[in-house]
């Protein structure tokens, strides 16, 4: 028997990791994969109170957030696309003008 | 008062394998080798879903996040040949500053679970055989009676995300 703290142990040390890809690293594609990390981690949250609880609330609103996050992947590495065309760069410094 | 159990060992080797590839998507020069950290990442975090009881939710992260989102990333990074771009450090005092806010929050979030604990919160591994099934079917009935609102404003995002991308990356007919 594990106890529910550990999985939210678990999940806020891959939250903070995702944190630190946010704020640390340049690459935007990179930091994209940290926001997924994020979300993540916050999924497995859901999923280990949902099974204290012995309810599915919590799984659905997993099966929510998977759906959400695909939706803003692929609106996300469309921006990203078109930002590299323009700037021939997907380092986050450069993206500091509103004018492409 | 911790008793090694055979699922808390195989906890700890999961959730060290979970850490692991976490530091190794965040540290990785390349970013081919991030994304397929990820990857093994979001599959470690699967078999998690299996050990809490959401087989479903299991299989959902590995075809959807592993599979779809995760081809998408590598998708872009070879279509843009973003592996490994160089890097401008604008702001020098900014890595520190990151590593000491993100290890507050850290042991912030880990102190107040810690704190907060309560013993009866305990995960007993569940029976798979017998449970999935019928866990499956009461899952399917959750989600569309008392969640199908939702569930069908999923469908709109979706296609609201589509169209999006494709008018993004569209090329502009430019009226003169």
């Amino acid at each position: 028997m594990v106890p529910v703290n550990y999985y939210i142990v678990l999940s806020a040390i891959l939250f903070s990791i995702g944190v630190v890809g946010v704020l640390v690293r340049r690459n935007a594609l990179i930091i994209f994969m940290s926001v997924e990390l994020m979300l993540n981690a916050a999924n497995l949250a859901f999923v280990a109170f949902s099974s204290v609880i012995k309810s599915f609330s919590g799984q659905i609103f997993v099966f929510f957030v998977i759906a959400v996050a695909a939706a803003e992947v692929a609106v996300g590495l469309a921006l990203i696309v078109e930002i590299f065309k323009s700037k021939r760069s997907i380092d986050v410094d450069q993206m500091s003008s509103l004018k492409g | 008062m911790v008793i090694m159990t055979l699922d808390l060992i195989f906890f700890l080797a999961l959730s060290l394998i979970a850490v692991a590839t976490a530091l190794g998507m965040l540290f990785s020069r390349n970013a081919i080798y991030s994304a397929l950290f990820l990857v093994l990442n979001f599959i470690t975090v699967a078999v998690f879903y299996l050990l809490l009881g959401a087989p479903f939710i299991a299989m959902a992260q590995i075809t959807v996040y592993a599979g779809a989102i995760m081809v998408l990333f590598l998708f872009v990074i070879m279509l843009l040949g973003a592996e490994a771009l160089p890097t401008t450090e604008v702001l020098p005092w900014q890595k520190p500053l990151a590593g000491l806010l993100a290890a507050t929050l850290a042991v912030e979030a880990t102190f107040i679970f810690i704190t907060r604990a309560r013993p009866e919160g305990g995960i007993v591994a569940p029976d798979i055989a017998v449970n999935t099934v019928t866990n499956l079917r009461e899952l399917g009935n959750t989600l569309f009676t008392q969640y199908l609102l939702p569930f069908e404003v999923t469908s709109i995002l979706l296609l609201v995300a589509m169209v999006g991308a494709i008018v993004l990356v569209r090329k502009e007919k430019r009226v003169h």
